[in-house]
């Protein structure tokens, strides 16, 4: 794949591996409106996986669409960041999961809209609209167990402190970023941060709560270094067409 | 083809797309819901509501049978995803019959961020605005869940978009 597909691929595999992630919440969250509200956020980030693999898969040019991305690779040729793979743990480790990305995800889609590759831009575009929503389901839910009772804060905070670690390789840059860049079809990263920092600040300080202790940054999930978390979930995900390859219905 | 004949079955597809249903929300056509973009000579393009709706398949499905039964077998149906689509683009007839089917319609103007989630529904079974979120996700990727404060009864509301 050249940087343009892979470029396509790194946020395709984002969206698909967080729905997945959020799937395992369906029949399980705390309360039948927060089961409603994480699977629509998965679909949603499903939808946009969906776009971008087969976008990712015209790109490659070797017949590949979305299905054969998401259910045929193997877990060291995934290129989604580390935090999306990270598993669900509590409701609160979801949600600090949550929060670090959507507003993530809310500014790149908003910065992406201005991406040269009109497909990505479209994509963007339509995405942005539902990931702002998904910023503000986050952002509430923070503020309500950060500033709720003892044990929904002690929680609130060990989710974040867990999640923090994963939060620096959403910015991180290589030359698949670059190549894109001057294409005019990526964004810098980079110049997202102040923005994201600015708002996360903005909810934890709504939540009471204050932001987690620096850590040394895990990296690696955009190329293929992955925690054993993912094989898990792919073995889960990918059961199908494993078990029965090209199986349809 | 002669160019009125062009014209005429534009008319005729654009009336046979305003009697397929979402299959979602069968009270309201496609056409309505501001779905079905563009009816040219031998294409209909359709976009999608939300990106990751799971009825954007079975919307084409439907579309492509109503098409087939009609004598339009020929006619090509395309997906566009740009300009995104928006609760503006919900029709009037569409605000109405989705209000009759008991959800309330998104306010005119909703898809700009300003304005989103800021105005109470109105209940869509006694009218009145005295109405609250009880969440901001619901059944279909497109509705939210409320309810009346006056006759204590849970409703559906359109998310703006």
């Amino acid at each position: 794949m050249d940087a343009i597909a892979t470029y396509a691929l790194r946020l395709g595999d984002d969206s698909l591996i967080l729905g997945q992630r959020l799937s395992e919440w369906c029949g399980h969250a705390p309360a039948l409106e927060v089961d409603l509200s994480l699977a629509n956020v998965a679909l949603d980030q499903v939808g946009q996986a969906t776009h971008f693999l087969n976008l990712a898969g015209e790109l490659e040019g070797k017949g590949r669409d979305g299905d054969a991305l998401a259910f045929r690779r193997d877990v060291m040729d995934f290129t989604n960041c580390l935090l999306v793979e990270q598993p669900n743990g509590d409701f609160a480790q979801t949600i600090a999961r949550q929060l670090l990305f959507s507003h993530y995800q809310e500014l790149l889609f908003t910065a992406l809209m201005g991406s040269k590759n009109a497909t990505i831009a479209a994509i963007a575009a339509k995405a942005v609209k539902e990931t702002s929503y998904h910023a503000t389901l986050a952002s509430d839910w923070v503020v309500r167990l950060g500033d709720g009772t003892d044990e929904s804060k002690a929680r609130m905070v060990a989710g974040l402190d867990w999640m923090w670690r994963f939060a620096d390789e959403l910015f991180v840059m290589d030359e698949v970023d670059a190549a894109a860049i001057k294409a005019g079809v990526g964004v810098d990263k980079a110049s997202l941060r102040a923005a994201w920092e600015t708002r996360i600040d903005a909810v934890l300080a709504d939540a009471t709560l204050a932001r987690p202790a620096p850590r040394r940054a895990t990296t690696g999930g955009r190329i293929g270094r992955h925690s054993e978390h993912l094989g898990h979930l792919l073995s889960d995900m990918q059961f199908l067409q494993r078990a029965y390859p090209g199986a349809t219905w | 083809m002669s160019a009125v004949s062009a014209i005429s079955d534009t008319d005729r597809i654009r009336a046979i797309l305003a009697r397929v249903p979402d299959p979602e929300i069968p009270a309201v056509s496609v056409v309505d819901l501001g779905i079905v973009r563009e009816i040219a000579a031998g294409t209909v393009t359709i976009t999608p509501t939300y990106t990751g709706c799971p009825a954007t398949i079975a919307i084409e499905q439907s579309i492509r049978e109503a098409l087939d039964a009609n004598g339009f077998a020929n006619v090509a149906i395309e997906t566009t995803l740009s300009p995104p689509w928006s609760t503006d683009w919900i029709s009037d007839k569409g605000r109405e019959d989705l209000r009759a089917y008991g959800i309330a319609p998104p306010p005119k103007g909703a898809a700009t961020a300003s304005l989103k989630n800021q105005t109470a529904a109105e209940c869509p079974q006694c009218g009145s605005s005295n109405t609250e979120e009880l969440s901001r996700f619901g059944s279909t990727p497109c509705k939210a869940l409320w309810r009346c404060k006056a006759c204590a009864e849970p409703f559906d509301r359109f998310k703006c978009h």
